[in-house]
């Protein structure tokens, strides 16, 4: 008799990061897009931006919450990324894993730098 | 059974120099452009953190976020960190525009070759067309 393999009765096989970082990617960059916008919107109203139109804008608690978002959204998104292309082009399993380890080093490291700067202000 | 006539001689695996012999159509070459401009940005992170905090610290570093693009930085001249800005804005912009056609794509569905040609063309000239206009700007052209 034939194996049901389908609705309930479906075997699922796999690891299920494929689409959990093809959301991640894209959930990211909407989120760094409207970030894009905002910072657009600001630096073109009109009158000079000096130092203190440009910090006051960061001291928002609200900018605040959106840049801590936006910097843990850039290094989730360079990690799917960079990963991508590691296990497109890079083969020999343990220069692989080195420079991923690498990667992640770099962007914890620039995540935990723009955090500081970010509550500095 | 095929007949052995019939097949051809296989050219063999496939070198990444042999890559370099194809004309890569519109759609392609964006595609790698969107990880080479993806891997720039990582590698320029320090430098956009780095901008971030000399503008944002205080009034002090915030003349020093200026004159590093008037007067240089400590050893580094001002073209030099010009040039660092401008690379930037065009991996920015190419990266912005090819993952707004990613999110077109998956929002419509529209994925026929003709529109996957045209929005892959519309993101080369809109990406390079803002680059040049914002680089004119950052060199003082106007």
């Amino acid at each position: 008799m034939a194996q049901v393999n389908y609705g309930t009765k479906r075997v699922v096989v796999g690891a299920h990061y494929g689409v959990r970082d093809w959301l991640v990617q894209r959930v990211t960059a909407a989120l760094m897009a409207a970030f894009t916008l905002v910072v657009l919107v600001a630096v073109l109203l009109p009158g000079e931006m000096d130092y203190y139109r440009w910090a006051r804008l960061f001291g928002h608690e609200w900018m605040k919450m959106l840049t801590f978002s936006v910097i843990v959204a850039i290094v989730w998104h360079a990690w799917v990324g960079i990963r991508d292309v590691l296990m497109d082009y890079v083969k020999p399993i343990g220069a692989r894993l080195v420079l991923q380890v690498l990667t992640i080093v770099w962007l914890v490291s620039c995540a935990g730098w723009a955090l500081q700067v970010l509550w500095r202000i | 059974m095929p007949d052995a006539k019939v097949l051809k001689e296989r050219p063999g695996p496939m070198r990444l120099v042999d890559a370099t012999q194809y004309k890569l159509p519109p759609a392609a070459l964006v595609s790698i452009l969107h990880r080479i401009s993806g891997l720039i940005i990582a590698l320029l992170l320090p430098f956009v953190i780095w901008l971030f905090d000399k503008s944002l610290t205080s009034e002090i570093s915030f003349d020093e976020f200026r004159g590093a693009f008037l007067a240089g930085i400590g050893f580094v001249p001002a073209f030099v960190v010009k040039l660092a800005t401008l690379v930037l804005v065009w991996a920015f912009l190419h990266h912005f525009c090819a993952g707004v056609r990613h999110l077109y794509m998956d929002i419509t569905h529209n994925t026929t070759k003709e529109v996957g040609r045209s929005t892959a063309l519309a993101t080369l000239v809109v990406s390079l067309v803002l680059t040049v206009a914002l680089g004119a700007k950052l060199f003082g052209l106007y």
